[in-house]
């Protein structure tokens, strides 16, 4: 929706840009009519802009519609720079590297990408507890649980694809612990409520002391648990008894552990042993005078009732999947999560609430649809750079099977160029974009050459950087293209030497004719040369264009007659005229300034030159019968006719000269 | 766009550890809103700053210690500006800025030298159509002469002076005019003057005499966007490049006993023999005696990716910032 625009009342036109769409209201009004003004039939987007001619009541607008809001977002600068680093390294990285060591890194990359996100996460806090405006808060506060949501789903997929999926499958272990952790680490609003009791005077007299013995029981943390239930046991005596059992059933609960020094087998039967004796402890009533007791002892029994009646504690309905699996199910398998993982939904939602849009992206993990999971997130989150960064991730793991999209590339490199498109339209994060799009091997160098041509081009240092970019990658046409865009607008300014250098970095031959014409032009108005400096210097660039040459020659040619080395100045000038470097339109001026050089008391032309010299002047007005202009007709007659005569006397001269013999 | 001119703390200079890296990020102290690219910015006393725009305008802001304050302490719009100074765009990038207390020089892509003076609201002189195509850099190389390098490959000696509006000397590369991105001057031995190029190259000059470079030393793979000297420990030069790579050059004799391929971590060494065109004996930079004629080279950054635009060295500390919108600080340069 865009604030402001009412359809309601005017049309709407559209135009699409790379980055950007145009919204404007036409001159119509909503009944059709039309206005009649010339150009007004066609609603183009110049009328709106050009808004109140003579009449129209209201101007138009014009609206610019952006899709990505989220890169302009300050604080999450830090992200998208970092990731671009990780990024980069991904895919610079070893190949070659096989089996664990290759595991082993991408699974650094994946916390790289997560370690990234807590920090952004970190700022974006600290930003909002600072912030007084409460509208940037609330802001910054969704931004933050955004973020949480995606470091949520990040870390599961780490666990159940990129751990799991990439090394051993038969390694039951592991992965509850890492479920474990992940709970742990991501359920935290009850972290106050522990603090809480942690720091009170004597923490089993706390009304809250139960409820933080049930978190640590159902987030599989004994240790805590018992410690805290050891507290109650010396302040309540007669418990004595029970406690003691309790506490002995949690020392001996069997765990999976990290190091698999035990087989699967082992485990169940040491589990399903210890079930028992679990069981029976309940069955005999050992419990039976505290109720907490229990219902401890029912959980670790993994009655579902029990733990489901602890559900504020837990939150969430993964945090009941995984403590569900921890009591009844130690040894799961990646791929029974998702019979578990419904049933548990289902069971904690319980038919009030709907499951939510991050329900389903767990629950898609949990069924190991990755697909589904992309595609969940690519809808809910506003932004491309989490389904981007995670596809590419995935696919790193060889994860992805190459599932094509209808119109032709992966869904990798899908994501990564509209990710990258979006960060075009940014002023500075497009440098970013740029080594997206240099990895997408596909569309990549397409994408690349329609939006670097769009870029903004404010400051010279800025076009260099796209130039470079160019250049690196063999886009002549852009390079062309740019440099052309940067010599008009010196050309413009008046910045002649500034249009020359592009126009060479360019090797823009063209482009240096004009800006030569653009010189000798003002040469002919004003009589002298402006920019001196320049044309003093050109060096070896001077042949880069005929014009050019010509400008550098001339230049010489007055700076020979300055120093008075007329001869020299002289073969120069014929040079310049019978080699045809000269433009025939400056033909004139030249032999103009050969006058100066016939009426010197010295004699400088030879005959030869001489001869060349009316050649040339004839050739010159042969040539012009018709093209001489009415008001210029005196003028010319009488400059050709002054030539005409000096030529003849400087021939006359010359003939005599030559003729004497150097006698005595 | 939301540009800002800010002050860090680096940290104190207990905190470096044994190999190096030194402890605790730099931290924001203080910032300020500005208009338009920053461009070049140099401090002109422990105050004050100065900052070129790209929008043409020059500011110069206070840092109030006391209260970890910036604030904008006087500013000249539209120092630099094109054909007509009136309309919106015609703004022109200064795009370099050199301060002597209470001097400030400011040069830019309208091809105009500026000189200010701290307290004074207008230009004590402005040279306009000093060049006809952009500055990118200056320098002072005496207290009344400037040098100036711009994009058609010149280095500009002006005598500040004289109230002519002519460069005093013209110097240029041999060859293709490449443009000229960064100039700095040997602290100690004001002859001798080293400028980056947009093709990497390093060239250094002795401007007492000739017009063309003493040394040209292929260096980078894309612009060069600032070179500076070492100011107390001139043997040692720093340069950095749009190719992201940030070169530490070392020119002090001791470098002979060293082994030739020395590489550390992210760092690798090369030696380079440098061809020369002038001869002069005074200085390592200048020198072409063989045995002594080789540079340690090194590239200070390990995984590089965007660009360095810019960095600056004093004593033992190297900072510079690259276009991933990191700033990197260095705290034990010659360890």
């Amino acid at each position: 929706v865009v604030p402001g625009a009412d359809s309601s009342s005017r049309q709407l036109c559209f135009a699409w840009g790379p980055a950007e769409v145009l919204v404007c209201e036409t001159l119509f009004g909503r009944a059709g009519a039309s206005r009649s003004r010339a150009g007004a039939a066609a609603p183009a987007l110049t009328d709106a802009v050009a808004g109140t001619e003579d009449g129209a009541p209201s101007s138009s607008r014009v609206f610019v519609v952006r899709r990505d809001q989220d890169i302009y977002i300050q604080t999450l600068r830090k992200l998208f720079n970092e990731s671009h680093g990780i990024f980069m390294g991904l895919q610079r990285s070893e190949e070659e590297l096989a089996g664990k060591s290759r595991k082993a890194q991408l699974v650094q990359v994946s916390k790289n990408y997560r370690s990234v996100i807590r920090a952004c996460m970190e700022d974006m806090h600290q930003a909002a507890v600072s912030t007084r405006d409460p509208a940037l808060q609330g802001q910054y506060s969704t931004q933050v649980s955004i973020l949480s949501a995606m470091e949520l789903i990040w870390n599961l997929c780490e666990i159940l694809f990129i751990e799991a999926a990439t090394g051993d499958l038969s390694a039951a272990g592991p992965l509850l612990l890492r479920l474990l952790d992940w709970v742990r680490l991501h359920v935290c609003d009850v972290d106050s409520m522990v603090r809480e009791v942690l720091s009170s005077e004597s923490p089993s007299k706390h009304k809250l002391f139960w409820n933080v013995v049930d978190v640590f029981v159902l987030q599989g943390r004994m240790d805590e648990a018992r410690h805290l239930l050891s507290k109650e046991a010396s302040a309540n005596p007669t418990s004595m008894n029970m406690y003691r059992i309790l506490d002995d059933l949690m020392k001996k609960m069997p765990v999976p552990s990290l190091s698999n020094t035990q087989t699967l087998t082992e485990l169940e039967l040491k589990w399903q042993h210890w079930h028992e004796e679990c069981q029976r402890y309940l069955q005999d009533g050992t419990f039976a005078s505290n109720p907490h007791m229990e219902s401890i002892c029912k959980i670790l029994l993994g009655d579902e009732d029990a733990i489901l009646e602890k559900k504020e504690l837990m939150t969430t309905w993964y945090h009941f999947l995984v403590t569900r699996l921890l009591y009844s199910h130690p040894t799961v398998k990646p791929m029974e999560l998702r019979f578990y993982a419904q049933s548990s939904m289902d069971l904690f939602l319980g038919g009030e609430s709907s499951p939510e849009p991050l329900d389903m992206i767990l629950m898609a993990a949990f069924e190991f649809e990755m697909h589904q999971v992309i595609k969940e997130c690519s809808i809910v989150l506003s932004n491309w750079w989490f389904v981007a960064h995670l596809t590419d991730l995935l696919d790193h793991c060889k994860l992805l099977q190459s599932h094509n999209l209808y119109f032709g590339s992966n869904m990798r490199e899908f994501l990564l160029l509209e990710y990258a498109s979006g960060l075009f339209s940014h002023h500075s994060l497009w440098q970013l974009g740029v080594d997206y799009f240099d990895h997408c091997p596909q569309y990549g160098r397409v994408y690349l050459e329609l939006h670097i041509e769009r870029i903004p081009l404010s400051t010279e240092q800025k076009a260099l950087k796209v130039l470079r970019i160019c250049e690196q990658r063999q886009m002549h046409e852009q390079v062309r293209s740019v440099c052309k865009i940067m010599a008009m607008k010196a050309l413009r300014n008046n910045r002649l030497g500034s249009a020359l250098s592009w126009s060479i970095r360019a090797k823009d031959a063209a482009f240096a004719t004009l800006i030569s014409d653009r010189f000798l032009k003002d040469y002919c108005e004003r009589g002298c040369f402006s920019d001196l400096d320049l044309i003093d210097n050109l060096g070896p660039s001077m042949l880069l264009s005929d014009r050019l040459t010509f400008l550098g020659k001339y230049r010489e040619f007055h700076r020979l007659y300055g120093e008075q080395r007329f001869a020299e100045a002289a073969r120069l000038l014929l040079t310049l005229m019978t080699a045809h470097i000269a433009p025939c339109s400056f033909w004139m001026t030249l032999l103009t300034d050969a006058l100066p050089l016939l009426e010197q008391k010295e004699v400088i032309f030879s005959a030869e030159q001489t001869y060349e010299l009316m050649r040339c002047l004839e050739d010159l007005t042969a040539g012009n019968p018709d093209k001489k202009k009415f008001q210029d007709d005196d003028i010319e007659t009488t400059k050709v006719e002054m030539l005409r005569l000096a030529l003849a006397r400087n021939l006359a001269r010359v003939i005599v000269k030559e003729g004497t013999v150097e006698g005595s | 766009q939301d540009n800002r001119v800010s002050i860090w703390s680096a940290g104190d200079l207990g905190n470096a550890g044994l190999n190096g890296e030194y402890h605790g990020e730099p931290h924001l102290l203080c910032d300020i809103q500005h208009n338009g690219d920053v461009m070049d910015m140099q401090f002109l006393d422990r105050e004050r700053i100065v900052v070129a725009s790209s929008t043409g305008t020059v500011t110069i802001f206070r840092h109030h210690q006391n209260n970890q304050t910036l604030s904008a302490n006087h500013r000249w719009e539209k120092a630099h500006y094109h054909v007509d100074q009136d309309t919106s765009c015609g703004g022109a990038a200064c795009t370099g800025v050199v301060c002597n207390n209470p001097e400030i020089v400011t040069v830019g892509e309208d091809g105009r030298i500026n000189l200010f003076r701290a307290d004074q609201k207008d230009a004590v002189r402005t040279i306009d159509n000093a060049d006809s195509s952009t500055l990118h850099a200056v320098t002072f190389l005496r207290t009344t002469e400037i040098l100036t390098v711009n994009s058609i490959g010149q280095l500009k000696i002006w005598d500040l002076r004289q109230q002519r509006n002519e460069p005093s000397h013209i110097f240029s590369l041999a060859g293709d005019r490449v443009p000229l991105h960064c100039v700095d001057r040997h602290p100690n031995q004001q002859h001798i003057v080293a400028t980056g190029g947009q093709d990497g190259m390093l060239s250094i000059w002795d401007i007492r005499q000739g017009t063309m470079p003493v040394s040209l030393l292929n260096a980078h793979e894309a612009e060069m966007w600032e070179v500076h000297f070492h100011p107390s420990d001139p043997d040692h030069l720093f340069t950095c490049s749009e190719d992201g790579s940030l070169w530490h050059w070392d020119t002090s004799t001791n470098v002979s006993e060293k082994p030739s391929f020395l590489h550390q971590g992210g760092r690798s060494t090369a030696y380079l023999s440098h061809s020369t065109i002038n001869q002069s004996v005074v200085s390592a930079w200048l020198s072409n005696d063989p045995t002594k004629d080789r540079m340690e080279i090194t590239n200070l950054i390990p995984n590089q990716t965007l660009s360095v635009n810019s960095l600056d060295v004093l004593g033992p500390c190297l900072v510079y910032g690259t276009d991933a919108e990191a700033i990197y600080v260095n705290r034990q340069l010659f360890a």
